[in-house]
């Protein structure tokens, strides 16, 4: 189990999250889908903190907060969903163009 | 193959699979807790590199966040039991294009890249250094981070509330009803 | 891992807390019966009981994620057990004992749940929400217990904790830490006051639809994570192992029964608890004394 295996896993739940974040159309399913992206981000970081420079504690730190990030990009997701459900009954993404360009 | 890597190779595949499920699945409370077991996978995998407090960190988070992703998946899907199977995607020929393609772009970078050999070991209790680092000298990580959460957690209340400041007890016309 | 632990360990933590598991149903069996000793053959003809039983079924129930979420409760707390030290090593000497035994607490949750969610029947599902809006309400307090007696003792192992109350409990001076603890410990069992996900109201909560072998492993891993809630109790507050005259592992099962005593004891002297009003005390009482609590035990540390 070298670094490479390690950004292998990372590499294929990356792919996999983004994969769900730009098809779903609910909301909830996509914000799974960025979990998984933020999922293979920890794996990254922890396999760089172990493979490469483990006697700085950087690589932790960068899992630590990634995981906040996680807790973080949830909770906003959710109010933001609860809201627009709020002011106009969608769930779906396609609904929700607001800002399309 | 040692144990470990035995082990990692098993949660790995594990993980990987377990996250495909999440959008292969019907039911919402399957894909929750299939997007846990992935999670959880990586979790373990933690232990098998010397860091089990971010270990078992990622465990006890991802349990209490499913937790409050299942009750919110279940409150915002027509259909959280998955009873009558329905396709909910959109671009559904580029979607999977574009992930490949990532997926093959960063395969071929972990493969080709020349990644830096390792410098020194593990120190012998990685908490502690997690610990020095965010709370040691200035705490700039713990002060960022704490500042983050305490504005995501206003900021949610804010969004998510259904009434505003002044609006008092009286609940608001829901709009189609005001229309 | 310090050293390696010797291979009986296990197969004794597994038997100890059977053994307990079965000590809890029975005392609460004579206490339910008003104190007549017939009480004490009740468990065993329950088990015989649901090992003969007639599997009920719904229809599309998810038999998966019910399975998943019955067999998970004694799994669970088992995996939380394996941290605590039977006298001087626990069964798995993690360095972040607490942590690890914070985070089989909350499988409990999750189990819970889907417990509640598999059978695709009205009561089951409410019990489940329950379960999830108790265990938020009484995680925060239960944590901040924790980290106090982590933070006097300066260290995340269990046998560590332990270790470091030779001179004083930590149930002497950090008594409201103590109390935030046996607070959670009937909330990590759903026992007595806080059993509103199994409450009779709903027809058993999460174990309405649960019967014959299913229902006896869910009750088993009640029971389990009872024992288990009181074990914990003992390294974390009350000096673990140590004492006068007898061996640790005595001590530590002595002083475990005493507060499996009094858990069980609590269900049949305190009213049910709904889980609205235990946030409103939750958030508004338990975590500003939690917090208060630890900040004067950092004071004493420093």
């Amino acid at each position: 189990m070298g670094l490479q295996a390690f950004l292998l896993l990372a590499a294929a739940l990356f792919s996999v999250g983004l994969y769900g974040a730009l098809s779903q159309q609910a909301i909830v399913m996509l914000m799974m889908g960025l979990e998984l992206m933020i999922n293979g981000l920890i794996v990254a970081g922890g396999a760089f903190w172990y493979h490469v420079a483990p006697a700085s504690a950087d690589g932790q730190v960068l899992v630590l907060v990634a995981v906040t990030v996680m807790a973080l990009e949830m909770a906003m997701g959710f109010a933001v969903t609860t809201a627009i459900f709020r002011a106009r009954d969608v769930d779906m993404t396609d609904d929700a163009g607001d800002l399309r360009g | 193959m040692t144990l470990q890597s035995v082990a990692f190779w098993v949660l790995a595949v594990l993980s990987a699979a377990s996250g495909v499920a999440v959008f292969v699945v019907d039911s919402m409370a399957r894909a929750t807790f299939a997007l846990l077991t992935s999670l959880v996978g990586v979790g373990l995998v933690f232990l098998l590199i010397d860091l089990s407090y971010l270990g078992v960190l990622i465990v006890l988070m991802m349990v209490m966040e499913m937790m409050v992703m299942a009750v919110f998946m279940i409150m915002y899907m027509m259909n959280p039991a998955g009873l009558m199977p329905m396709k909910m995607v959109h671009n559904s020929r580029g979607a999977p294009l574009i992930a490949a393609g990532v997926f093959l772009l960063l395969v071929a970078g972990v493969f080709l890249a020349p990644w830096p050999r390792r410098r020194g070991g593990p120190p012998a209790d990685p908490t502690h250094a997690l610990g020095l680092s965010i709370m040691g000298p200035k705490m700039l990580v713990m002060m960022v981070v704490g500042v983050a959460i305490l504005a995501t957690m206003i900021s949610t209340t804010v969004l998510a509330t259904h009434r505003g400041r002044y609006d008092g007890d009286r609940p608001r016309p829901r709009p189609e009803e005001g229309r | 891992m310090r050293e390696t632990t010797p291979l009986w360990t296990p197969i004794a933590l597994l038997g100890a807390l059977l053994v307990l598991a079965w000590a809890a149903a029975a005392f609460d069996s004579v206490l339910g019966t008003a104190l007549r000793l017939s009480g004490l053959g009740d468990p065993p003809r329950e088990v015989a009981r649901l090992l003969v039983q007639q599997r009920r079924r719904t229809p599309s129930a998810d038999t998966l994620l019910m399975r998943a979420g019955v067999c998970g409760l004694p799994v669970v707390a088992v995996l939380a057990a394996a941290v605590l030290p039977l006298g001087d090593r626990p069964v798995a000497d993690l360095a972040v004992g607490v942590v690890w035994f914070n985070a089989m607490e909350v499988c409990v949750w999750g189990s819970l749940w889907l417990t509640g969610w598999g059978p695709d029947s009205v009561y089951p599902l409410i019990g489940g929400y329950r379960a999830v809006a108790q265990g938020l309400a009484y995680e925060l307090p239960h944590m901040f217990a924790l980290i106090t007696a982590a933070l006097g003792a300066g260290s995340l192992n269990m046998s560590d904790v332990a270790g470091a109350q030779r001179g004083l409990w930590f149930a002497v001076w950090m008594p409201v830490a103590f109390a935030v603890y046996l607070v959670s410990a009937l909330a990590m069992a759903f026992w007595g006051p806080m059993s509103r996900p199994v409450g009779s109201d709903i027809a058993g909560g999460v174990r309405a639809e649960l019967s014959g072998p299913d229902r006896l492993v869910f009750q088993t891993g009640r029971y389990t994570l009872l024992v288990v809630a009181a074990a914990a109790a003992v390294p974390l507050f009350l000096g673990g192992g140590g004492g006068p005259v007898l061996p640790p592992w005595l001590w530590t099962l002595l002083k475990t029964v005493a507060v499996l005593a009094v858990l069980v004891w609590a269900r049949h002297r305190l009213p049910a608890v709904r889980m609205d009003r235990f946030t409103w005390l939750s958030w508004l009482v338990l975590i500003p004394a939690a917090l208060l609590q630890m900040l004067a035990v950092g004071i004493v540390v420093l």
